[in-house]
């Protein structure tokens, strides 16, 4: 059975509709990645999958139980956590505080045990944990999105553009430890725009064009492929 | 002759100070003005007088009573008049706060009538000596009372993970929702706390003053706002000191024989801060929310 099992999901804003009935799977164990232009309807399926928004009609299946209808919180609670596009991390907060945030759900003693597996991930935050998060770098603010949405252990993250406005050597170091955190045991969906990138970290991937899925298959295969290659690779 | 002047100021302007910081909590977490937050007051001071003045009960009973009302009724305004508007453009949500506020003006008008009740002494304590100065016993007490519920206010927000919730969710609603906070019973615990705060401003004015009507907590509220506004709205320390502020303006205006002059001093106040630092003296821009 899959982990994350979505089917004709259909979102829409107002008269706009952004998504068009798709439906993708995620096993356990996978790095799975959603490509597409700006607004295909990625993030629309990340935010709809997390419970910020709510789809016109579809399913939203997590481990066989369906996630539609449920309120955000709750959602985390079952072991979903999306790390947002733009990091949108609590800039006022210390860099300690915003990952105690991230693991509000749980106790304090399973999140001292977490704390110390997002330190070993991310050294530079245990070294910056006193910091205020609005004074880190953007590639520090990215770590801790990421660091803060492991907080709360997920069985399934996602992860929404990490790579976004960063250099390029920073995009590189974020596609390493978004390797690690899987070969770590946390199963991965990524959005991304950097369609080199993420394919090929992905074992799977789904190219989305204007809301629907225009394309699947393995990261290898969609990396030689002609028109994936034309449309997101630069020829 | 000064110490008691001094000692006023800081009573007056310790009641700003509470009332303001349930004003500047509430609009820290969901940019609401509650306008209906002066009222809570009046509410506070209402049940003060039912219960010591009606039913001629213990005084301790009546602040404890006092305080339940006002945290109660202010999470119950959240919950019946907000929570449904908390999608809707800010302009409705605070159009309603005006309404809730002549509801609970006219509301209390109808029940108690328009003119004043005479809220009992709390305590026949009146002045205590402190170094050879006989000083009011029920300014000591506001002072010391509104320092310690800063205080604890201060260590709720920073230290507790209640607290950091609603830090989280006064900077970005839809981030602290992801990290398994429930946006809802942070905003309710928002309104709890701000309006305990009202209710203990409650039973220091209904202390200082002896009344209770139905439009006491008009000017008051609209004061405390102004101490917020001046403070920096959002900030806690902001509104400690901008109370202070108010509540000193006042006292010496009056002192110079000039007490018709204090309330427009006050708005004067405010007129000069927006002229001036917009922002009010702790406030920073707003971040912009993507």
């Amino acid at each position: 059975m899959a982990l994350l099992s979505v089917k004709d999901l259909h979102v829409s804003y107002g008269a706009i509709k952004a998504v068009r009935g798709i439906s993708f799977e995620i096993n356990e164990g996978e790095i799975v990645t959603l490509i597409g232009a700006n607004g295909a309807g990625k993030s629309t399926t990340l935010n709809t999958v997390a419970g910020l928004i709510k789809p016109d009609s579809g399913s939203v299946d997590f481990e066989g139980e369906t996630l539609l209808g449920m309120r955000a919180h709750k959602i985390v609670e079952r072991g979903l956590a999306l790390c947002p596009e733009g990091r949108r991390v609590f800039t006022q907060m210390t860099v300690a505080e915003n990952l105690e945030m991230g693991g509000y759900t749980r106790t304090d003693a399973e999140n001292k045990e977490t704390l110390e597996k997002v330190y070993e991930h991310f050294p530079r935050l245990k070294e910056r944990r006193g910091q205020v998060a609005g004074t880190l770098s953007g590639g520090e603010q990215q770590m801790l999105a990421m660091g803060r949405a492991l907080m709360s252990k997920p069985r399934l993250l996602m992860l929404d553009e990490p790579s976004m406005g960063l250099a390029p050597i920073l995009v590189q170091e974020i596609f390493d430890i978004v390797k690690q955190l899987n070969e770590a045991g946390t199963t991965i969906l990524l959005v991304e725009q950097n369609a080199n990138m993420a394919l090929s970290v992905a074992d799977r991937a789904y190219v989305l064009e204007i809301g629907t899925i225009k394309k699947t298959g393995t990261g290898a295969e969609l990396l030689v492929d002609d028109d994936v290659r034309k449309a997101y690779l630069g020829g | 002759m000064f110490i008691t002047q001094v000692l006023n100021g800081l009573q007056l302007g310790s009641i700003y100070a509470l009332v303001a910081l349930g004003y500047t909590m509430v609009y820290g977490i969901i940019l609401l003005l509650n306008f209906a937050h002066g009222d809570i007051i009046m509410v506070g001071a209402y049940v003060s007088w039912l219960v010591m003045a009606q039913l001629g009960l213990n005084p301790v009973l009546a602040v404890i009573l006092s305080v339940a009302a006002c945290t109660l009724m202010g999470v119950l305004i959240d919950k019946v008049a907000y929570a449904p508007l908390r999608n809707a453009p800010r302009l409705s949500i605070l159009i309603t706060a005006i309404g809730v506020s002549y509801f609970l003006e006219n509301g209390a008008q109808l029940v108690f009538g328009a003119d004043a009740k005479v809220v009992p002494a709390y305590t026949d304590l009146q002045t205590i000596q402190v170094g050879g100065l006989a000083l009011s016993f029920p300014s000591v007490l506001t002072v010391i009372v509104t320092i310690v519920a800063t205080v604890a206010l201060t260590l709720v927000v920073q230290k507790t993970k209640l607290g950091k919730a609603m830090r989280a969710v006064s900077e970005d609603m839809g981030a602290a929702r992801l990290m398994g906070i429930n946006v809802n019973s942070t905003i309710s615990f928002t309104f709890a706390v701000g309006s305990a705060l009202a209710g203990i401003g409650a039973v220091l004015y209904a202390m200082a003053y002896t009344q209770a009507s139905p439009t006491m907590g008009m000017m008051l509220g609209t004061k405390a706002f102004v101490a917020a506004v001046l403070g920096g709205i959002g900030s806690i320390p902001g509104a400690v000191v901008g109370g202070l502020l108010v509540g000193f303006a006042e006292v010496v205006v009056t002192a110079l024989g000039l007490s018709v002059w204090k309330d427009a001093v006050v708005f004067l106040l405010l007129i000069i801060v927006l002229v001036v630092r917009p922002t009010g003296i702790f406030g920073r821009t707003m971040n912009e929310k993507v």
